[in-house]
């Protein structure tokens, strides 16, 4: 069994109208290697899931994104996420699910359990419930008679995550000191898609590093090599966020012409490209993990 | 009032905020920025040792971490807590938490999505993030470091992400029971919502500013508290926890300008 491949494979097993979730956290351990592949492909028309950092923007940037259902979209450092700002003030977004994290996580972990939806007090008396008519309440069929969310599955065509470890068999390490929600994506996915910092033959761990296991990989169905591919977004316990390349990314977004001109310096040349451009390998290796 | 002490208005408000957090026992603080979380780490190392704090990462600590970089200190951890369980401890109430939304209106509800036009916003923000969720499940307080009308908006917050007082926003059957706004600290007072039918009530006045003029930047009707005076000051024993929470002076940077705590006179 070999489930290495490359990242133009997992974007040529992609389609137009997916439903596509990424991993990560705001501007923490994305796929950003796949992410600048799908931006070289002619892929259209996504639903995108995520706890929203660059990915979100860069894809409503290029005119991926057709749906985006998120509870957040920031750079952290950077609050607000340019290209995800600029689309929604040019009402380009018009498709949107706004929810709460934590019903985010519930959606993910209803498709995950082959549940119709899961219950929640999260949402209620919120503009949430106005803004998504889909979202359906649920009364309590016990005593109480609580009116609940009745927060809908999640489900995934394709979970697209980035690890620190995997080996050929598709199982995987995270070993930064939070997993966030990957193994909620994996399993709320048809197919799940994992690019790693490093891809060894088979993995072979001590009790303390196969804690850092999230998920079994039953749920993976393709492994790719891609070195620093949570760049320009952090991959604790690896390397940090680059907030040079996160200024640069942001204030591109305000020049005329100025996503063409990223994806003309950062995207289209291919990922050789991209690391030398932001430095090279020495210096990605060494960009610091952020202090809070 | 005299007083021998210097400080600014973010180490006002810090003392302001850390107010929030005392009596709470046991429970997570997260105070989100940098006076909030000063506030947080003040309370837990004077009046409300219970506290747990996080590292503003994965990690709890008994220690509040120092903002900045950290030079020679090393974290201790005394436990986890990545998202997947603050999730957990919101949903089970066991948190209070401090935030500062971009709206605020008089039924306390809170906006963190977008200003404007949901379709089409004049300017979007970060998304309701886990506002929906914390609001309505456990303690939470306010922190608008620049108190005006633009914050506290004459009718409703453009987009509800945090459930507040208004009860048209309830259905029947809805659980309003475990919600909770405890204070919300400006750079002008302290407010509560515990006047008659959740009315918006000034509590206290930081130095130099009045009534009319936090009313004149509210907009919506505010009320005095019965007992509303002076936001208490910090003592020099608060201020030196400060200054070693905070080495690097982050705060200086939290107010525009960084004013003096105490106002020259007009």
């Amino acid at each position: 069994m070999d489930k290495r491949m490359n990242a133009a494979d997992v974007v040529g097993a992609l389609r137009d109208g997916m439903t596509i979730g990424f991993g990560g956290w705001g501007p923490r351990r994305k796929p950003m290697a796949i992410v600048r592949e799908i931006l070289r492909s002619p892929v259209k028309n996504l639903t995108v899931v995520a706890y929203g950092g660059p990915e979100v923007g860069m894809l409503c940037a290029a005119g991926k994104v057709k749906k985006l259902i998120f509870g957040f979209a920031t750079l952290d450092a950077i609050p607000l996420e340019p290209y995800y700002r600029k689309a929604r003030e040019a009402g380009e977004l018009k498709e949107l699910m706004e929810l709460d994290e934590g019903m985010f996580q519930w959606g993910l972990r209803a498709a995950g359990m082959r549940l119709p939806f899961l219950p929640t007090r999260s949402g209620i008396a919120t503009d949430v419930v106005r803004l998504n008519p889909e979202l359906r309440t649920i009364r309590s069929p016990y005593d109480d008679g609580e009116v609940l969310i009745a927060m809908p599955a999640l489900k995934l065509d394709v979970a697209l995550l980035h690890v620190n470890v995997a080996d050929r068999l598709g199982n995987t390490l995270v070993t930064g000191p939070d997993p966030y929600f990957d193994h909620l994506f994996a399993r709320a996915a048809e197919k799940c898609y994992v690019s790693a910092e490093r891809v060894e033959e088979r993995l072979e761990l001590d009790a303390a590093s196969a804690r850092y296991n999230t998920f079994e990989r039953y749920l993976v169905s393709g492994v790719v090599h891609a070195p620093f591919g949570a760049h320009p977004t952090s991959c604790p316990s690896d390397y940090g966020w680059d907030m040079t390349h996160f200024k640069r990314y942001s204030s591109s977004a305000a020049e005329e012409g100025g996503w063409q001109a990223y994806v003309d310096e950062f995207v289209a040349p291919g990922e050789a490209a991209y690391q030398e451009r932001n430095g090279g390998t020495a210096r990605l290796a060494t960009l610091p993990l952020p202090v809070f | 009032m005299t007083t021998n002490i210097d400080f600014t208005l973010a180490e006002l408000m810090i003392v302001a905020a850390s107010e929030a957090w005392r009596g709470d026992g046991e429970l997570l603080a997260s105070g989100l920025g940098v006076i909030p979380r000063l506030g947080a780490s003040l309370a837990k190392l004077t009046h409300s040792p219970g506290l747990l704090m996080t590292d503003s990462e994965a990690f709890l600590v008994e220690e509040p971490i120092p903002l900045g970089p950290r030079g020679d200190y090393k974290p201790k951890y005394a436990g986890y807590m990545p998202f997947e369980r603050v999730f957990e401890c919101v949903w089970g109430g066991r948190r209070h938490a401090m935030i500062g939304p971009t709206q605020v209106d008089r039924w306390g509800q809170t906006n963190l999505s977008c200003v404007g036009e949901y379709a089409k916003p004049r300017s979007a923000m970060l998304g309701v993030r886990g506002l929906p969720g914390n609001s309505i499940n456990h303690i939470n307080s306010l922190f608008v470091p620049s108190h005006s009308r633009r914050v506290f908006v004459e009718g409703e917050v453009d987009m509800v992400s945090g459930v507040g007082f208004k009860p048209e926003r309830w259905n029947e059957g809805e659980c309003s029971d475990l919600m909770e706004i405890r204070i919300v600290v400006t750079d002008l007072c302290v407010m509560d919502f515990d006047g008659p039918s959740r009315a918006a009530r000034v509590r206290s006045l930081h130095p130099g500013v009045s009534f009319a003029e936090v009313q004149e930047k509210t907009g919506f009707p505010l009320i005095a508290a019965l007992d509303m005076g002076e936001t208490a000051l910090p003592t020099a024993d608060q201020l030196a926890v400060i200054r070693k929470l905070d080495p690097h002076d982050l705060r200086a940077t939290a107010i525009k300008g960084n004013p003096p705590g105490i106002r020259a006179a007009a």
